[in-house]
């Protein structure tokens, strides 16, 4: 491995971690509920999509934290929550240590100057009927103390040029360029007020392989040139864990679990990480997991094939009703009644603490075990 | 209907000769802003019990050449100009569209990506299971209904008789693949098309649905094109890899060769461009630039402007490769191929040394 996991996982709850480092954003106990209504006139709420139900993490200077999960977990909404887009229904959000959770007006202005996002479909999240210079130079006339009036056309050039884009395709419209040229111009504007965090929702999703890979790298550049944090969000796990110092998985509305990449990757102990590892195909046609192999050859084996893989059962349970206790004991080959009783919280679980291993971070299992599923080099 | 003379394999027909072969395939669209291009002489084979991966980014003909083969192709604008798509031994572009449409469904079926806008939103999964039977096969209602129910079990729908009659959108997104599945099952095909079967949903339950996409597969001995862009579904079900770029075959190769050593410049490149979830690099390595438009495919090698290896060679730019065999059941199209196996070939021996 590459990287060395940090000396303290930190806790999710605490103050801070790592290194004495001060956290530049601190989410606590994050909770956002869409009420679902019935009747026109009269509207009454019948129930709420608790979209997210308690998050916590702190992100550090520097850093990016990926956020995996599967489609409804959640993960979309806690970057709207950050990014300011949504108001939570219960939590606070803390960027270097002031709380902007109920900011508004002007001190909310200053504080989303510094908190910016890439979204995802760079097909529909850029106007068409505005030249690429305006999508970019749109910034700076919510925050005309960025740059004056006369000096934007430069540093929209600027910003083109840093995205690795033709500066002078500046008047040019979003339908000329490709898709992977679309998101450049996405993570151009969000630059466009030299932020210090960024939180990219499925920034590459929408990418082919090839594309993906230049824009994955222009994002680490970004990184190093520009001291930026990320908060990563996607679902393929190959990708967070390319990019992310930190993971933290989540399950409909909650972190399961969270720490440094290789200790997440290498040594998960929630059962749901374990599965949703071992589902992802690894591109080497040595590690097949799935039974049906070709006719005569890798057939008849045991289903679990050399990765020991591990097929959860059913869908993801609805997010308006959740099961009680643990989110996931529908799913799980290792619930029993406690876990329908008691909802397990996100710590360290209390065999893996004071052992200064890598399995030593906070996974919400009652039941957390360490297992290997991603073979190793 | 079941004896009709076209369901019967020709005489000439043998285990060894493969299910479908589609020879020099061209397909072009005439838009108003010129003539694209969209797949340039294709040539596959998938023998019965088989899966073919066609691997390919967007805009590289690979869903294209699965409509043209299953007739489904929108004409006008698209148009086979050329080449021959056998199945069985008999050319499906040349049979009349009543011939065909007997072949389509009940002998190669196809697996749709998006599921919800295939299925139809305002008939039950239950009625559009039966029609398969009802056209086809000339059913009863009464038995098109007990015959739905028996592959929505077949392919572990839950509680198949209660949902029988539920409208596509109260399924899942899984629940919907599956449906699709059972759908191109039903007739129990020889061949099966399965465009980006997978793309739409979350990996654990993109594990299930493979997973039965395989078990079918092996119980009925289906031929099984898999068309995707995931080089990692491709490593886990593929027995051979099509790659494809601007519309040609750059690449063929049986599934554990090209992930070892690939012989062209692109494979390579997309294989290095992937990151791993068992390693953890710095930097991918990335093929620069963008495909071509095919409107204005590059003269020569269509992959040379973004081709490490071609380093301004005159071949490149001016001799359209052509896709040659090479060593081991391999062809490349690459006038350097040897070049692209020696230098990984080269590399796993100082790995492994």
């Amino acid at each position: 491995m590459t990287t060395t996991p940090r000396p303290t996982a930190p806790e999710p709850e605490a103050p801070a971690g790592g290194a004495g480092r001060e956290p530049i954003l601190q989410v606590r106990g994050l909770v956002k509920h869409f009420p679902l209504t019935q009747g026109i006139v009269f509207k009454k709420q019948v129930g709420a999509v608790k979209a997210v139900d308690g998050v916590g993490f702190d992100l550090f200077a520097g850093e990016t934290l990926g956020i995996v999960g599967e489609s409804g977990c959640g993960k979309s909404t806690v970057a709207k929550l950050i990014a300011h887009l949504e108001r939570p229904t219960a939590g606070r959000i803390l960027y270097k240590g002031q709380d902007i959770t109920d900011l508004s007006g002007r001190a909310l202005k200053a504080v989303r100057r510094n908190i910016q996002m890439v979204f995802q479909d760079p097909y529909t999240s850029l106007n068409p009927r505005m030249t690429v210079g305006d999508i970019i130079g749109e910034p700076f006339d919510i925050h005309p103390e960025v740059a004056p009036k006369g000096d934007r056309r430069r540093r929209v050039q600027e910003l083109l040029d840093v995205v690795g884009l033709n500066p002078e395709y500046i008047n040019r419209y979003p339908h000329q360029f490709s898709g992977g040229q679309r998101q450049r111009i996405g993570i151009a504007r969000g630059l466009a007020l030299r932020p210090e965090v960024i939180v990219a929702d499925e920034p590459v999703s929408a990418l082919d392989v090839s594309v993906q890979a230049q824009v994955i790298n222009l994002m680490a550049r970004l990184q190093d040139e520009f001291g930026l944090s990320y908060v990563f969000i996607a679902h393929d796990l190959s990708i967070v864990r390319h990019i992310s110092d930190r993971v933290a998985v989540m399950y409909l509305g909650k972190v399961v679990e969270i720490g440094p990449d290789a200790a997440i990757y290498e040594h998960p102990t929630h059962p749901y990480t374990q599965a949703l590892l071992s589902a992802v195909p690894v591109p080497d046609p040595a590690a097949r997991q799935y039974s049906g192999g070709p006719p005569g050859g890798a057939s008849g084996g045991p289903p679990g094939g050399a990765r020991g893989r591990i097929i959860l059962v059913g869908d993801v349970p609805s997010p308006a009703n959740p099961p009680s206790g643990c989110h996931f004991r529908t799913r799980c080959w290792k619930a029993r009644e406690r876990c329908a009783l008691e909802e397990p919280p996100l710590t360290v679980p209390p065999e893996f603490r004071a052992t200064a291993g890598p399995a030593e971070h906070p996974s919400a299992c009652h039941y957390a075990q360490e297992r290997l599923v991603v073979p190793g080099e | 209907m079941a004896t009709s003379p076209d369901l019967v394999p020709t005489p000439a027909q043998t285990p060894a000769d493969p299910l479908l072969d589609v020879r020099d395939l061209h397909v072009e669209f005439r838009t108003r802003d010129g003539v694209a291009k969209a797949v340039n002489g294709v040539n596959y084979t998938v023998h019965a019990g088989e899966t073919l991966a066609v691997l390919g980014e967007s805009g590289s003909g690979k869903s294209v050449t699965a409509q043209a083969i299953m007739g489904i192709l929108d004409t006008p604008p698209g148009f086979v100009t050329r080449g021959q798509v056998l199945f069985q031994g008999r050319d499906l572009l040349t049979m009349s569209a009543e011939e065909r449409r007997k072949v389509r469904g009940a002998r190669i079926a196809m697996i749709f990506q998006d599921a919800l806008s295939a299925l139809n939103p305002v008939l039950t999964v239950g009625e559009q299971l039966g029609e398969m039977f009802r056209v086809h096969r000339g059913a009863s209602r009464k038995e098109a209904r007990a015959k739905a129910i028996e592959l929505m079990d077949r392919v572990r729908i839950p509680a198949a008789r209660d949902r029988v009659r539920d409208y596509p959108h109260q399924f899942s997104g899984g629940m919907r693949q599956r449906v699709m599945i059972a759908m191109a099952m039903a007739l129990e095909p020889d061949l099966i098309i399965a465009d980006e079967p997978t793309t739409a949903l979350d990996v654990t339950v993109q594990a299930q649905v493979m997973d039965l996409l395989a078990e079918l597969q092996r119980e009925f001995t289906m031929g099984l094109i898999l068309i995707t862009h995931d080089l990692g579904v491709v490593a886990d079900v593929a027995d051979k890899i099509a790659v494809m770029y601007a519309g040609r075959i750059v690449e063929t190769a049986p599934v554990h060769d090209i992930y070892r050593a690939p012989a062209h410049p692109y494979t390579r490149g997309l294989l290095r461009s992937i990151p791993r979830l068992d390693r953890k690099g710095r930097e991918l390595y990335a093929i620069k630039g963008l495909p071509p438009s095919l409107l204005h495919i590059p003269p020569g090698c269509p992959f040379h402007p973004r081709c490490a290896q071609a380093r301004g060679r005159e071949l490149c730019r001016s001799d359209l490769p052509a896709l040659l065999p090479v060593v081991g059941g391999r062809a490349s199209a690459c006038h350097f191929w040897k070049e692209t196996l020696g230098d990984d070939n080269a590399a796993a021996d100082r790995a492994g040394a």
